[in-house]
């Protein structure tokens, strides 16, 4: 059987997460145990989770999170790493053995910041070299996988159902401003642990639910910029679609909404102010490539924010509500309740329309 | 009979039971086949003379007449089939190069008819468009991917020119001169109607035509014939023609004889003096030269058309392509080798350039391997025939396609393949007045509408059940497409996995 990445596998899924606007900290706990009530979105076969705020000490390095099939393609990725990054530190990412979750690659994390004469060399900056050294891994070395490569944040996912997947990561000992979750329902796979969500690059992270119609004509888009979907998957390409518009293209992220789940042209055309007529005239027609079709809902997390966004016929649930300083996503309202029983203003965002909730700058 | 006689390739049969002598037949062929005999009272026919253009079976009234294929025929054999030993003898007696019209008829393969469609099941929702909102709009032009804000951070909204269309669908070159005045005029109004763009072809703009401007896509060829400044502006984009799927490597020829009255005034020839088109641009003898021209003609246009160059596919399709994408052009039109033609030399028709879907498919992955395949929007045709070809050519990797062949069996033809006789009885491919008037514009349009009105539907339905609700979700969408019968390198080519992979 082909494992993931060599076919494409398409799945459906529950997602959650959760964000405080200003800034406080929360233990991972609450998120793997939301993901219990909605049990039988996922079938065991992938769970994940993305934490912002998560590592303070180590804020202004990038966190390598890396699978690894075995220790002669750690030690030959970890001499790569060399020629091009200061290794900060190393360590096994501490997990805890529960029957549920089986079959673990090598968990490693590393803190690394990019060296700088490498950097001059290719002439890019910061960023995109950390960027293109994630996609160079994931496409040449095999057996080797970057799953997580942002700074003051981390993913965690394996295979099995998302509220063991957390306990296996021993999320509780982590604390984050913001989280995101999800649950797989992959409809064939033999199970990889690269294949389950969130997918991230740098500081993004998406977190999908959904199976879209566009994928290959997204993929074979955004894979002139450099970018290389080693997965196959929605979430892989959505998060390159993310990371191309905003950091490498500037646009707003209410902006990037508008290109990947763009108003139909009647709604463009009925807007009444003729400024936001151009505006979303000009981004349908300049990225027509990297519209998404099919259902779809996406918790993109970021450096300091979370964007909720549906396709534009919300194929898809998704609710949002809030508490005081909190603001919840999810799939169904009851992950949202088992978050937080006294959540208000629970509502649907209508599809396509962006819900972006930023922390208080300076509060993370 | 002499050495020279080759028994007619179609018979006439009458059927003298119904056969009223009205002599309706008569008069509708051009060709002269039908002819009443006065002594013995009855309708006689010359087959020698006929097409099988069709025109006396659709219009007999009594339903007495069928066109059937001779069974008369040389004993059989595989490797001299009677097409190859009827050529021959027709060559042995005029010394000439065969002509032949539309495209090319040959058994060679149509990967349309070998590709298929993916629906959706389970997994994520079909979409029904009589109930959800179903997009075919399409933009043609560059998308260069800039983005600059104003000093308050707006967005400038600045795009390179481009040409909007209600569904991905253009009625692609034929000249006037080639086609009739009525062809043309249903042309422009259907594609008016319809929110598409036709094309002027190598024969100029009829100055009743400028009116369709902003539906009209004006072409500039290598004879040059009918351009001056307000033919180029006015279109909504000009078009270099390189090159003809039908003929690549070869220019054009309209006989003298065609070259009357108002065909004479819009190409700015003489009456009377054929209009032969060179088979290079004489300004064009690379890729630099190319750049040059797309720039004189922005410059000429102000930089507000966009600039489409027009290519025939052959062997090197995905290099030249690559080329004209770094040339400045907007828009990259190629047309495959069973493109029709007007006339064409038979051996060219037959055996030059390669099938369209190969093409396409090797000259998008290129312009993406190469990172630019934004810099250009990609046009194909060269037999495109139904919506499902159309849906098929979106997700191989096209912006749009152009249809001709189609637009004129909507408009009458019959494709008996003689345009080059000129006595087109349809009133299509011919300047003789009173075949021209055959064809009523208003309903030649009106049909020309329907035709992709229909299609329209057709597109969407496929669409809606591939859970796409906008055709730009569609373009490169290869995963969309499966391959039934094809060998190892046919998908390799065409960038598709084989039914049930």
């Amino acid at each position: 059987m082909k494992r993931e990445g060599e076919v494409r596998i398409p799945s459906g899924c529950a997602i959650a997460a959760v964000i405080s606007k200003d800034g406080n900290r929360m233990s991972g706990q609450k998120i793997y145990e939301c993901m219990k009530p909605m049990h039988d979105r996922s079938n065991g076969l992938g769970g994940g989770f993305a934490g912002y705020g998560i590592y303070p000490e180590y804020k202004d390095l990038y966190a390598f999170h890396m699978f690894f099939d075995d220790r002669d393609t750690r030690k030959n990725c970890e001499l790569f790493l060399k020629e091009r990054f200061e290794i900060v530190k190393s360590e096994i990412i501490p997990t805890r053995k529960i029957p549920s979750i089986t079959n673990e690659p090598d968990i490693w994390r590393y803190f690394v910041t990019p060296l700088k004469s490498m950097m001059e060399k290719m002439q890019v900056d910061e960023k995109e070299f950390v960027a293109r050294s994630v996609m160079k891994i994931n496409t040449y070395m095999k057996g080797a996988y970057v799953f997580s490569s942002g700074k003051n944040m981390g993913a965690f996912k394996a295979v099995g159902f998302p509220e063991d997947v957390g306990v296996f990561y021993r999320l509780e000992e982590y604390e984050g401003y913001s989280w995101t979750a999800h649950g797989r329902y992959p409809t064939n796979t033999p199970g990889w642990w690269g294949g389950a969500h969130p997918f991230t690059l740098l500081d993004y992270s998406i977190v999908h639910n959904g199976e879209i119609s566009s994928y290959d004509a997204n993929r074979r888009f955004i894979e002139m910029f450099g970018y290389k979907c080693n997965l196959q998957t929605d979430t892989e390409v959505i998060t390159y679609i993310m990371d191309y518009l905003i950091r490498v293209k500037g646009l707003t992220l209410k902006e990037a909404a508008g290109v990947i789940a763009a108003p139909f042209w009647s709604t463009i055309e009925s807007k009444e102010d003729p400024a936001e007529r151009e505006r979303l005239t000009y981004l349908r027609t300049m990225f027509p490539s990297l519209l998404v079709t099919g259902p779809f809902s996406i918790v993109l997390g970021f450096d300091g924010g979370l964007m909720a966004l549906n396709d534009r016929l919300k194929l898809r649930s998704m609710v949002v509500g809030e508490k005081d300083d909190k603001v919840y996503i999810a799939s169904e309202e009851a992950a949202i309740r088992s978050m937080e029983p006294d959540a208000e203003n629970i509502w649907a965002p209508t599809g396509g329309e962006p819900v972006i909730i930023k922390v208080k700058e300076g509060a993370y | 009979m002499s050495i020279r006689f080759i028994y007619p390739e179609f018979e006439v049969v009458r059927n003298e039971n119904r056969c009223i002598a009205c002599r309706v037949c008569e008069r509708q062929c051009a060709n002269e086949v039908h002819s009443y005999n006065e002594d013995k009272k009855v309708m006689i026919s010359d087959e020698t003379k006929c097409v099988n253009c069709q025109r006396c079976v659709s219009l007999c009234p009594t339903r007495a007449l069928k066109i059937v294929k001779s069974d008369c025929t040389l004993r059989e054999n595989a490797n001299w089939q009677n097409d190859t030993i009827k050529e021959i003898y027709k060559q042995a007696g005029s010394g000439g190069v065969l002509l032949s019209s539309m495209g090319n008829p040959k058994p060679l393969p149509v990967y349309w008819d070998k590709i298929l469609i993916n629906a959706s099941q389970v997994t994520n929702p079909p979409i029904d468009p009589l109930r959800e909102p179903m997009e075919t709009r399409v933009f043609l032009g560059k998308k260069n991917g800039k983005i600059e804000r104003d000093e308050n951070g707006n967005l400038k909204c600045d795009l390179p020119p481009q040409l909007e269309l209600s569904m991905p669908v253009m009625f692609s070159a034929m000249s006037y001169g080639s086609i009739s005045y009525n062809a043309h005029a249903s042309l422009a109004r259907a594609a008016t109607e319809l929110g598409i763009l036709y094309n002027t072809g190598e024969g100029g703009l009829h100055e009743d035509f400028y009116v369709y401007g902003p539906n009209t896509i004006v072409q500039v060829a290598s004879g040059r014939f009918g351009v001056h400044e307000d033919y180029l502006s006015a279109g909504a984009a000009i078009e270099i023609k390189m090159g003809q799927g039908a003929k690549p490597g070869i220019g054009g020829h309209l006989p003298g004889a065609k070259i009357v009255g108002d065909v004479s005034k819009t190409r700015m020839i003489p009456e009377g003096s054929d209009a032969i088109s060179p088979a290079p641009h004489h300004d064009i003898y690379s890729i630099e030269d190319l750049r040059q021209l797309v720039f004189s003609l922005k410059e000429a246009t102000e930089y507000k058309k966009p600039v489409i160059v027009k290519v025939a596919a052959v062997h090197n399709i995905a290099a030249i392509a690559s080329g004209i994408a770094r040339s400045g052009a907007d828009i990259i039109a190629i047309d495959g080798f069973r493109g029709g033609t007007g006339a064409a030399p038979t051996r060219i028709r037959d055996n030059v350039g390669i099938p369209i879907e190969l093409a396409l498919a090797s000259v998008d992955q290129r312009l993406r391997d190469e990172g630019i395949r934004n810099n250009v929007s990609l046009v194909v045709g060269g037999s495109i025939r139904s919506a499902s070809d159309v849906i098929k050519a979106i997700a191989l990797g096209a912006d749009a396609c152009y249809v001709a062949t189609a637009a004129l069996l909507a408009l009458g033809c019959h494709l008996c393949r003689t345009c080059q006789s000129g006595k087109c009885n349809w009133g299509i491919a011919t300047q003789r007045p009173d075949l021209v008037k055959r064809l009523n514009p208003d309903l030649g349009s009106e049909r020309l509408v329907n035709l992709m009105t229909a299609w329209r539907h057709e597109i969407m339905e496929l669409m809606g059940g591939m859970g796409i609700n906008s055709i730009e979700a569609l373009k490169g969408n290869r995963l969309m497409l499966r391959g039934v019968g094809l060998n190892e390198k046919e998908l390799e080519i065409l960038g598709i996995s084989h039914a049930g992979e």
